[in-house]
C-alpha cells in the first residue's frame, strides 16, 4: 500500500460531527501531486470543515488521512506544515504595523535572521512573479499584495500541498489573473493545490479536477474542463437553478435617487472617507456599484441610508427632496428602503423573533405595526408570514428567532421585508453575500422585478457575476471615490478591473474619460 | 469526562425560567455548607434564615404576620429600583450606582422637612416624593452625561458617585442639617405627619403600592410599546438599533433618568417611612441588592417584583440569624453575592447546552 501510490493526500471516509450536525459525512478526497484540485460546494456544505482537518485545526470524528500512502494523524497546524501542507486563509492574519519580512518571520519556526529572510523573500517572490518588497509596511499594501505575503509565507516552507480558501474573493480581475499564473506554475513544479472557490468560471479555467460537496457528502468528482458552469452549479445545488432574466433597456425614467458631491469624512481609524460622489439612479433601472471590499462600501451605504447624517441637505435627494440631514426613518417615510450587508446584528436583531424584526425597519412607515406607541403583534405577524410565504423562507417553527435561520433564508427574509413595502427607492449592500445559488437567484430576480415596476435600485456588490447579471449601469467605488456609471453592455470586465484598482481616482490625475 | 458547552440555535425558554430556581437551590446547598463550617446545625440554620420569615404561610397566626409586613416593606425599595435597573440593563446601560441615586433622592426630598418643618399639607407629601425622584434623576444624569459626552464607562462613574453622595449625606447630617434639638446625634429633625407616607396598618406604607404599580407599568412599557422595543433593540444589537433609527445616546439618557428617578423615589420613600429622618445610613444597601433583584427577575420589571420578595427574605433572615444564631448579619450579603454568582452561571445554559463527553474521545483526538 505504501509503495506506488499515486496520491499525495488521501482523506478516506472522513466523518466530522458537530453536536447533531454531520458537517462531513464519509468524505473521501484524493489529491495527486501537481494537480490543481477544485473543492466546490455551497455555503455550509462542509468544505471548510474538511480543509481545517487537513490543516490540523480540527480532528475528524472518524476516518483517516494518508500522506503519500502512509496513515498520518494531523493533530495541529505545526504537524501539517511539517508534512508539507500550506494554507492561505480567506481572511489574512497579518500585523498591519509590521513589515512584510517581519510578518513572515513571525510565522517561521525556530530562530531566524531577518536580513537573510528578506533575501530569501526577495528571491522566492521574484522567482514566482509575486513582486513583494520585504521592507514595506503591511498597512500600505493592497489586498492583493497582502495575499502575496501569505502565499510567499507558504512557499518559503516549500509545501507539497497548498490550500487556497476562496483566494479571488477579494481580488480585482487583473490580480486574479496573476494569481492563476502563479498557481499553474506551482502545479507544474509538482505542488498540489486544493482550490476552494464559488466562482465556477475560474474553476473551469484553472483546475484539473473538481470534487463537489453537498450537505457534507461528496456528490461528484468531475473534470471541470469538460463541464459547463451551469452543470457544475447544478451539481452543487442538487437541482436546476432558476435563471435570472433581465431585459436591459436604455432608461429615461425620472431621477429618484440623486447624489451630488456627497462627501463624508472618516470618523474613525479604519473608516474610508467618501469623496465627492455623484450619481443619479432613475426609475426603472438597477445601478450596481462594484468594488473590492473595504473601499468605502459600508460608509457609502450608511450615508445613503441616513445612519450617518450628511453635512448638507443637497448632498442627497430622494425623489427630488434634499434629505442629507434627514435620518433613516425620515428617508424610509419618503419611500426608500435599505438592506445592509450584515444580516445579523445590523439588518436583523439575532435574538428577536422574525415578527419583531419586521417592526425593526417598518415601525415608522407601517400603520399596522405600531398604533400610538403600542406594538401591534398581530400586524407584525401578518407581515412576517406574508414575507415568509412570498420569498420561500424556510424555518423550523412558526416565528423563530432571526439567529435560528440559515444565512440564505435570513437574507431572503431581510430582503423580502423591504420589498414587501414596494419601495420606490431600494439600496441594497451585498444582496447575496454568503447566500447559496438558489436563494441568490430568488433575490436577484426580485430586485430586477422591483426595478421594472418603476423603482430605482442601487446595488452595492463585490460579485462581478452578480453585477453583470442584474445591472443596467455599473459604477465602481475605489478608496471612497465613485467612477461614473457605464452602461452594462458597454463596459468590459477588464475596464472594471482598472477602475477597481483606482483608475478614476482624482489623485492619480486620471479623468473618467481616460478609463472609459 | 469532559464538559462541552454547545451553542443552542435559539435561547431556551425553559432554562430562562429554571435558571433562577436552580441558582436558589445551589445557594441553599452552599449555605448549608457554610453553616456547617461555622459549627451550626445546617438544617436549623437554613430554617431560621429562610423559612422563619415565611412562617405565616403555614401557621396562619396573626403574630407571625408581622414578617409579611416586614417583607413587603423591605421588598418595596428593592422592587422599585430593581424594575428600573432591569430596563437599564436590557438596554446595555450598566447603572451600578442606584444606591447613590437613592441617597440623592432622600437628600433632595428630605430638604423640605429640614427647611420647612412647619409646612404640613398633602402637597408636602407629593412635593417630597417629586423632589426625591428629581434628586435620583440628577445624580443619574451625571454618569449619563459623562458616557454620552466623553465615552466614560458608566459602570465606574455611577459606582464611584455612590461614595460621593454618601459622604455628602454624612456631612449634611453631621453639619448644616443636624437637628439642633437632637442631642448632637448626627441626624435631621424627625419627619412628621404629611412628611411621612400614609400607612395601611402602621407598617405597610404607600411606597409598597407605588412599587407594585410602577413595576407592572414598566413591564407593560417594555413588552408592548415601541419605546420598550427601542430599548430592547439597542441593548442587544446596537447597530440594528441605529438602522431602525433609534438613538443610542437617547437610550442612555432615558435609562439613567428612569432608573435614577426610581432609585431616588425608593430613597425618599425609605426616609419617609421606616427611617423617618435623614441620618448617615438610610439604606442597608438596597441599591446594590437591587442589581441581584434585576437579574433574578430575568430583567423583567414584573419579575423584579417577585425577586424583590426573595431578596427581602435574605434581609429578614439575616436579622433573625443574628438574633437566634448569634452570627453576623453580614451573612445576608454573603448569600446575596452567592445567589448572583449562581444566577449568572446558570444563565449560561440559556444560550448553551451542556454535554458530557466520555474521556475516551479526548484521549483519542489528543494523541
Amino acid at each position: 500500500m505504501k509503495a506506488g501510490t499515486e496520491y499525495l493526500l488521501e482523506a478516506l471516509h472522513v466523518v466530522k460531527v458537530f453536536g447533531t450536525l454531520k458537517a462531513n459525512d464519509d468524505v473521501t478526497l484524493k489529491i495527486k501531486p501537481g494537480e490543481i484540485h477544485a473543492f466546490l460546494g455551497e455555503n455550509g456544505a462542509g468544505k471548510s470543515t474538511l480543509v481545517k482537518m487537513i490543516y490540523g485545526v480540527l480532528q475528524p470524528t472518524s476516518g483517516e488521512f494518508r500522506w503519500k500512502g502512509e496513515r498520518v494523524q494531523i493533530t495541529n497546524p505545526a504537524t501539517a506544515r511539517k508534512l508539507g501542507v500550506g494554507m492561505v486563509f480567506q481572511h489574512f492574519s497579518l500585523f498591519e504595523a509590521l513589515t512584510v519580512a517581519e510578518n513572515i518571520a513571525l510565522a517561521m519556526p525556530g530562530d531566524f535572521n531577518v536580513a537573510q529572510l528578506s533575501q530569501k523573500i526577495s528571491r522566492v517572490s521574484a522567482e514566482y512573479g509575486l513582486p513583494l518588497e520585504p521592507t514595506a509596511i503591511v498597512a500600505d499594501l493592497s489586498v492583493g499584495e497582502r495575499q502575496r505575503i501569505e502565499i510567499v509565507r507558504c512557499l518559503l516552507q516549500e509545501p507539497r500541498l497548498l490550500i487556497m480558501d476562496e483566494p479571488t474573493a477579494v481580488l480585482t480581475p487583473q490580480e486574479a489573473n496573476q494569481l492563476f499564473v502563479v498557481l499553474t506554475r506551482l502545479a507544474g513544479e509538482g505542488c498540489a493545490v486544493l482550490y476552494i472557490s464559488h466562482r465556477l468560471e475560474e474553476v473551469k479555467r484553472l483546475c484539473h479536477n473538481a470534487t463537489i460537496l453537498r450537505h457534507g457528502k461528496i456528490v461528484a468528482n468531475v473534470d471541470p474542463t469538460k463541464e459547463t458552469a451551469a452543470s457544475l452549479a447544478k451539481l452543487m445545488v442538487g437541482g436546476d437553478i432558476h435563471v435570472v432574466r433581465s431585459i436591459r433597456k436604455q432608461n429615461s425614467g425620472a431621477v429618484r435617487l440623486h447624489m451630488k458631491n456627497l462627501s463624508l469624512p472618516a470618523d474613525g481609524p479604519f473608516v474610508t472617507a467618501l469623496k465627492n460622489i455623484s450619481l443619479e439612479v432613475k426609475a426603472g433601472e438597477v445601478i450596481a456599484v462594484a468594488g473590492v471590499a473595504g473601499n468605502g462600501q459600508a460608509e457609502f451605504f450608511d450615508a445613503i441610508s441616513g445612519e450617518r447624517p450628511l453635512a448638507r441637505d443637497d448632498m442627497i435627494s430622494f425623489d427630488g427632496k434634499p434629505s442629507g440631514r434627514i435620518g433613516v426613518n425620515g428617508r424610509r417615510d419618503m419611500g426608500a428602503a435599505f438592506v445592509p450587508e450584515e444580516r445579523l446584528g445590523h439588518g436583523a436583531v439575532p435574538a428577536f423573533a422574525l415578527s419583531d424584526n419586521v417592526i425593526l425597519t417598518r415601525h415608522s412607515t407601517d400603520q399596522t405595526l405600531v398604533k400610538s406607541g403600542m406594538l401591534q403583534t398581530g400586524g407584525a405577524l401578518a407581515v412576517s408570514e406574508r414575507v415568509i410565504a412570498a420569498y420561500d423562507v424556510r424555518k423550523g417553527k412558526p416565528d423563530p428567532e432571526a439567529r435560528a435561520l440559515s444565512g440564505g433564508n435570513l437574507q431572503k427574509f431581510v430582503v423580502g421585508r423591504e420589498l414587501d413595502r414596494k419601495p420606490g427607492i431600494l439600496v441594497i449592500n451585498q444582496p447575496t453575500w454568503g447566500v447559496d445559488a438558489g436563494a441568490s437567484a430568488t433575490i436577484r430576480q426580485a430586485i430586477i422585478d422591483l426595478s421594472r415596476q418603476g423603482s430605482a435600485v442601487l446595488v452595492i456588490s463585490q460579485d462581478l457575476d452578480e453585477i453583470f447579471e442584474i445591472a443596467d449601469r455599473i459604477a465602481v467605488l475605489s478608496r471612497g471615490e465613485l467612477s461614473q456609471a457605464y452602461a452594462a453592455g458597454e463596459i468590459s470586465l477588464e475596464q472594471i478591473g482598472l477602475l477597481m484598482a483606482g483608475a478614476h481616482e482624482t489623485k492619480e490625475g486620471m479623468s473618467h474619460a481616460a478609463s472609459a | 469526562m469532559r464538559l462541552l458547552l454547545e451553542k443552542r440555535s435559539e435561547h431556551s425558554q425553559r432554562m430562562a425560567v429554571l435558571s433562577p430556581i436552580i441558582a436558589i437551590a445551589l445557594t441553599l446547598v452552599t449555605g448549608a455548607i457554610i453553616f456547617t463550617l461555622l459549627g451550626l446545625d445546617p438544617l436549623q440554620a437554613l430554617y431560621v434564615y429562610f423559612l422563619e420569615p415565611l412562617k405565616f404561610l403555614w401557621t396562619f397566626q396573626s403574630d407571625d404576620l408581622w414578617s409579611l409586613e416586614q417583607l413587603a416593606v423591605k421588598a418595596a425599595p428593592l422592587a422599585l429600583i430593581g424594575a428600573g435597573l432591569s430596563v437599564s440593563y436590557l438596554a446595555n446601560v450598566w447603572n451600578i450606582g442606584a444606591e447613590g441615586q437613592l441617597t440623592a433622592g432622600a437628600i433632595l426630598g428630605g430638604a423640605i422637612p429640614v427647611f420647612f418643618p412647619e409646612w404640613q399639607s398633602p402637597i408636602t407629601l407629593f412635593a417630597m416624593l417629586a423632589l426625591g425622584v428629581l434628586g435620583g434623576m440628577l445624580w443619574g444624569s451625571i454618569p449619563a452625561l459623562l458616557k454620552n459626552r466623553f465615552g466614560a464607562s458608566e459602570i465606574l462613574t455611577s459606582l464611584m458617585l455612590v461614595y460621593v453622595i454618601q459622604l455628602v449625606l454624612d456631612w449634611l447630617v453631621r453639619g448644616p442639617w443636624r437637628d439642633p434639638q437632637g442631642h448632637n446625634f448626627p441626624q435631621t429633625v424627625p419627619f412628621a405627619d404629611w412628611q411621612m407616607l400614609p400607612t395601611l396598618d402602621g407598617t405597610i406604607h404607600l411606597g409598597v403600592l407605588i412599587a407594585i404599580v410602577i413595576a407592572l407599568a414598566l413591564a407593560f412599557l417594555m413588552g408592548r410599546t415601541l419605546k420598550g422595543f427601542e430599548i430592547r433593540v439597542l441593548g442587544t444589537a446596537p447597530r440594528a438599533g441605529r438602522f431602525a433609527g433609534f438613538s443610542r445616546k437617547g437610550a442612555v439618557w432615558f435609562c439613567f433618568l428612569l432608573s435614577g428617578g426610581l432609585a431616588g423615589l425608593a430613597g425618599i420613600c425609605e426616609v419617609m417611612s421606616t427611617v423617618g429622618q435623614l441620618q448617615p445610613t438610610i439604606s442597608p444597601g438596597y441599591g446594590f441588592t437591587a442589581i441581584i433583584v434585576a437579574f433574578l427577575g430575568r430583567l423583567n420589571p414584573a419579575g423584579a417584583l417577585i425577586a424583590a420578595f426573595a431578596l427581602a427574605i435574605s434581609y429578614l433572615g439575616g436579622e433573625s440569624a443574628q438574633v437566634s444564631l448569634g452570627i453576623s448579619d453580614k451573612i445576608a450579603k454573603v448569600f446575596q453575592g452567592i445567589l448572583l454568582f449562581y444566577i449568572l452561571a446558570c444563565d449560561t445554559m440559556i444560550l448553551y447546552r451542556p454535554r458530557f463527553l466520555p474521556s475516551r474521545a479526548l484521549t483519542e483526538s489528543g494523541k
